[in-house]
């Protein structure tokens, strides 16, 4: 069942008033309880395909939904909601907030719910149990590895129990083996909890971390 | 090896709204502080410039004002006898008798009436007291009701044009004349004749003998004369000192203000800079970095961001003077307390205040930048590079 | 709220900053308070006053006596309930710098002309009354020099040549501010003795059986004395203490001149500091805005940090004013008695500090509500 369905999808823009053409009319599909990873290129728009999954950017004509959600016609206030709902987002560089403990970051896109704080600390340890970080908790961003701060960015990007989860380069600042760590991760999260994962990376490790590789090279895709 | 200005004069236009804040906050600053000042100098001219030490006031013992003071005719003529008192051009001896009294007067704009010294004189105190001139009209003519008033307070009177008449003492009194006297506190003052305000206000009695030394030296002298005759029951002082120790409640009151007001503001400023170079500091750790890879000791590091601080303070500190400029001239007054009187006064900026508020702030730029500059001077050349 | 761990994570996150600006804050709303409670003492001594006493003084200046035959006259004015007199004293204690208020009355009939303004125990106040060398002070005054009841003090006279030895036989607390603490009284009698053929009361004080007789009263006594060598001007007690207060001149608008100076400067700091907090934080508001954190919430997140340092520093500084000043006795030398920080100033304060909020939190929350998340991510600082 195709969970993120994009349809005629065409995304351009203006730098100095030249217009470029990052996709024309793309097609795309991904089904539920997948793992995609996108390949290609830099600026092939694999990082701004993944933007607008994530309504964080919207298409200049074409439609992006997700699940029952008309993502590419929602206005900014909706998709703010929807996004802490039902997107769990990974950066390249980790953007944990470094005012924060390992355990606040997580917490983070409960604040935006009604759960109490007694409900928000049971979803938040299990996340960090998921991700194995469970004694880290109280430390700040600055006292973990590289690793470990990516897997609490992970932490974070389930603990709402989202419908997808977006990854943006995850191991491309990551050692050989905080990388295999974190693909590991990905890999449970989606054979045993079902979470549909579409992850961009150029790292050909990761990519076959994945269950399946779409190539994307000037907004068109390859095999 | 110095690093050159100009890169610090860029980095703070690179930031023009922080600047342009951190600029201003030390200019408001500066600029009340240049006030104050001038407010504290002008009353200081006002009534420390209004005595000299060749003159000598005699009072009645244990008067502590003009106001509470008082002296017979007999006693005044024995004290103007006195060998030690100069001569005039004309051969009489430099000796002013004189009355001294508050009465209310109309005050311009209709705010009601104020307080003014009305002092009765003889033509001696225009040679006594110095720097008195007329600069309107004449001076009163012997026999008649009329006055001459200080520049200051006319202007803050009713009716005193030259020509008008103002109304004190039952009577009315045409003016004259207006005087001035170097921008002493006489410019606050009515003078009249003493054979006209006499009879009208205190009764047969003088305030005060004023006269001038032939030989300054000869002051302690004098004054011992003076005070140990029994018949007289005086105090002499030097005029000088008198007027200074008059306004000495005053100018407690201003200078604690001065300190207190600009003091806070100051510490306010000097928060506002450091805020300002520590943020200025962390944003440019991969610059300083590459200054000290280049081969700039830390040291010069130090210098051009202390050299930024005061600057910027600096640019502060010229703002607040050409702000506060215009108050230069502005006439106010206040209750001197002492005489229970009206003091006109005026707003005077000199150059040593210009230079001082300059100094200040830079001073300020100097405290506020030290600590940052301190900081990018310390930082570690390979953890500012990565 | 649960946003707090956030927003207070954000003020630490430079405590150096945070702190600073905040004692910025406390100091110059310190200093603001200060400077209005000038204008505000001012103005109350300036109002203070019964609506049914009025003031007989010398029409040529207040530094004038009036003959003591004046007495009788006055008691027979109709309207008239009873008359007292005083002499302004003026002498030193220890220190010109120790200055208050001296006043020689004649004592049963000012104490019942000012009956219910003070409380002074009836076996001090006859104390008081039967011997002439004794005095009566008010408690504040009584705390500031440490003085005891049954203590000689001696005055320099200044007006009134000489030293004069004074017994404390009573401690008043003043009801009405008319009859301030920060006073000392004495009797006229005693200065009357020394200089018998010069001395005479500076003032008269009338009790009128009706405040609406007052004007009629005013100009009735006026014109009995218009044409002698001492002319009157009379009016009402409140009139003739704000008379004093305009004497002054333009200290008020010099305070709030400054005051307004200083308000603006803390502003610019205040505003500095926040607009340095907001550009550091730019690619972490992407962060948040990619978590799901609506436009709206991280405005109102910016605005609550500004607010609470603004607040925090009000709250600091206005409540060292009002603690500092009422409670040391401060009265800038005896020039301003009963020197406080009213309930006004407070509000004007917080007015300000809520204004500091707004101005300079503002900018960077609209720039943070607006923020495109995408292009947050992708900024280098």
């Amino acid at each position: 069942m195709a969970l993120v369905v994009l349809r005629n999808l065409t995304k351009s823009f203006s730098r100095d008033s030249q217009p470029i053409v990052v996709f024309d009319a793309l097609n795309l599909e991904f089904a539920e309880g997948s793992f995609t990873a996108l390949m290609g290129p830099s600026g092939s728009g694999k990082s701004t395909l993944l933007n607008l999954i994530a309504g964080l950017d919207r298409p200049t004509a074409g439609t992006v939904t997700v699940g029952d959600a008309e993502v590419s016609s929602m206005s900014l206030g909706e998709l703010a909601a929807w996004r802490s709902r039902h997107v769990g987002f990974v950066f390249q560089s980790y953007n944990l907030l470094p005012v924060l403990t390992a355990y606040q970051n997580v917490e983070l896109p409960l604040l935006l719910t009604r759960l109490s704080k007694p409900e928000r600390a049971e979803h938040v340890r299990t996340a960090l149990e998921v991700v194995g970080l469970t004694d880290r908790a109280e430390h700040y961003p600055r006292q973990l590895s590289g690793g470990q701060e990516q897997r609490v960015a992970i932490a974070r990007a389930v603990v709402s129990d989202p419908t997808i989860i977006l990854l943006d380069e995850p191991t491309g600042q990551l050692d050989a083996k905080s990388a295999a760590e974190v693909l590991a991760l990905l890999q449970r999260l989606n054979q045993e909890f079902h979470k549909t994962i579409i992850m961009v990376t150029h790292d050909p490790h990761a990519a076959a971390a994945a269950g399946k590789a779409l190539h994307l090279d000037k907004g068109v895709l390859t095999a | 090896m110095k690093i050159p200005l100009i890169y610090n004069i860029r980095s703070l236009l690179r930031r023009p709204v922080s600047s342009a804040m951190t600029a201003l906050g030390v200019a408001l600053v500066v600029g009340v502080f240049i006030a104050m000042l001038a407010l504290a100098n002008g009353f200081k001219m006002a009534l420390v410039r209004t005595g000299s030490p060749d003159n000598v006031l005699v009072l009645r013992k244990g008067a502590d004002s003009e106001l509470s003071s008082g002296i017979g005719r007999d006693n005044a003529a024995i004290i103007a006898a006195l060998p030690e008192i100069a001569t005039g051009a004309d051969g009489r001896p430099l000796a002013s008798p004189e009355v001294f009294v508050p009465v209310n007067l109309a005050a311009a704009g209709g705010g009601g009436d104020r307080l003014v010294v009305a002092r009765g004189v003889t033509t001696q105190a225009f040679e006594v007291r110095h720097n008195v001139r007329i600069v309107a009209g004449r001076r009163f003519a012997p026999g008649r009701d009329e006055v001459v008033l200080g520049t200051a307070i006319a202007s803050l009177l009713a009716h005193s044009a030259v020509g008008d008449t103002i109304h004190f003492g039952g009577r009315g009194w045409m003016v004259a004349g207006h005087f001035s006297s170097g921008g002493s506190a006489f410019e606050s003052e009515v003078w009249g004749e003493n054979e006209q305000l006499m009879p009208v206000l205190r009764g047969q009695v003088y305030q005060v003998v004023a006269f001038r030394l032939a030989n300054p030296a000869l002051f302690d002298q004098t004054r011992r004369t003076l005070e140990d005759d029994p018949r007289l029951q005086v105090d002499a002082h030097r005029e000088s000192e008198f007027y200074a120790a008059q306004s000495s409640v005053l100018r407690i009151i201003l200078n604690f203000l001065a300190v207190f007001i600009t003091g806070i503001m100051a510490i306010g400023a000097v928060f506002g800079a450091v805020n300002t170079m520590y943020a200025a500091v962390a944003s440019r750790t991969d610059e300083i970095a590459v200054l000290l890879t280049l081969g700039f000791p830390p040291r010069s590091v130090l210098a051009s961001f202390l050299a930024e601080a005061a600057f910027l303070a600096l640019v502060g500190g010229l703002l607040g003077c050409l702000v506060a400029l215009p108050i230069n001239g502005i006439v106010t007054s206040t209750t001197n307390w002492s005489s229970f009187s009206q003091l006109a006064f005026q707003f005077m900026v000199t150059p040593g205040i210009l230079v001082r508020g300059v100094l200040f702030s830079l001073v300020m730029g100097v405290l506020g930048g030290f600590f940052p500059a301190r900081r990018a001077a310390r930082i570690p050349v390979v953890e500012a590079i990565r | 709220m649960r946003f707090l761990p956030l927003v207070w994570a954000n003020l630490m996150r430079h405590k150096r900053r945070t702190v600073l600006t905040t004692a910025s804050v406390a100091l110059a709303l310190f200093l603001f308070a200060s400077l209005r409670s000038v204008v505000t003492t001012l103005q109350a001594n300036g109002e203070v006053g019964s609506e049914s006493r009025m003031i007989v003084q010398s029409a040529k200046a207040i530094t004038f006596f009036l003959p003591r035959s004046y007495e009788e006259r006055l008691l027979a004015v109709p309207g008239v309930q009873a008359v007292s007199f005083a002499l302004w004293f003026n002498g030193v204690y220890r220190d010109p710098k120790d200055f208050f208020a001296q006043f020689a009355v004649d004592p049963e009939s000012y104490l019942d002309v000012y009956a219910g303004d003070y409380s002074l125990p009836p076996d001090q106040r006859a104390a008081f009354v039967r011997e002439r060398t004794a005095c009566i002070v008010g408690k504040r005054l009584m705390d500031k020099f440490g003085w005891r009841l049954g203590q000689n003090i001696t005055l320099r006279g200044t007006i009134f040549q000489g030293d004069w030895t004074l017994t404390i036989r009573g401690v008043y607390r003043e009801i009405d501010p008319i009859f301030s603490e920060d006073a000392l009284h004495f009797h006229y009698d005693m200065v009357y003795e020394r200089y018998p053929r010069w001395v005479s009361p500076g003032w008269y004080v009338l009790k009128l059986k009706d405040p609406s007789l007052a004007p009629q009263v005013a100009s009735f006594v006026d014109s009995i004395f218009k044409n002698s060598s001492d002319p009157t001007k009379t009016g009402t007690e409140r009139a003739f203490n704000a008379s004093f207060v305009t004497m002054w001149g333009n200290v008020s608008f010099l305070m709030n001149s400054i005051g307004m100076a200083v308000v603006f400067a803390i502003l610019l700091v205040a505003a500095n500091s926040m607009m340095l907090s907001a550009r550091e934080r730019i690619s972490e508001v992407g962060v948040l805005k990619t978590v799901g954190f609506g436009d709206g919430l991280l405005f109102r997140l910016v605005m609550i940090e500004a607010s609470a340092i603004a607040l925090g520093g009000a709250v600091l500084g206005l409540g060292a004013a009002k603690a500092l000043f009422r409670p040391s006795g401060f009265s800038a030398m005896g020039f301003l008695p009963g020197f406080d920080v009213t309930a006004g100033t407070l509000a004007l304060g917080l007015g300000i500090a809520v204004l500091l909020a707004l101005a300079s939190g503002l900018v960077p929350a609209l720039n943070a509500a607006r923020l495109n998340a995408v292009q947050a991510l992708r900024h280098v600082e």
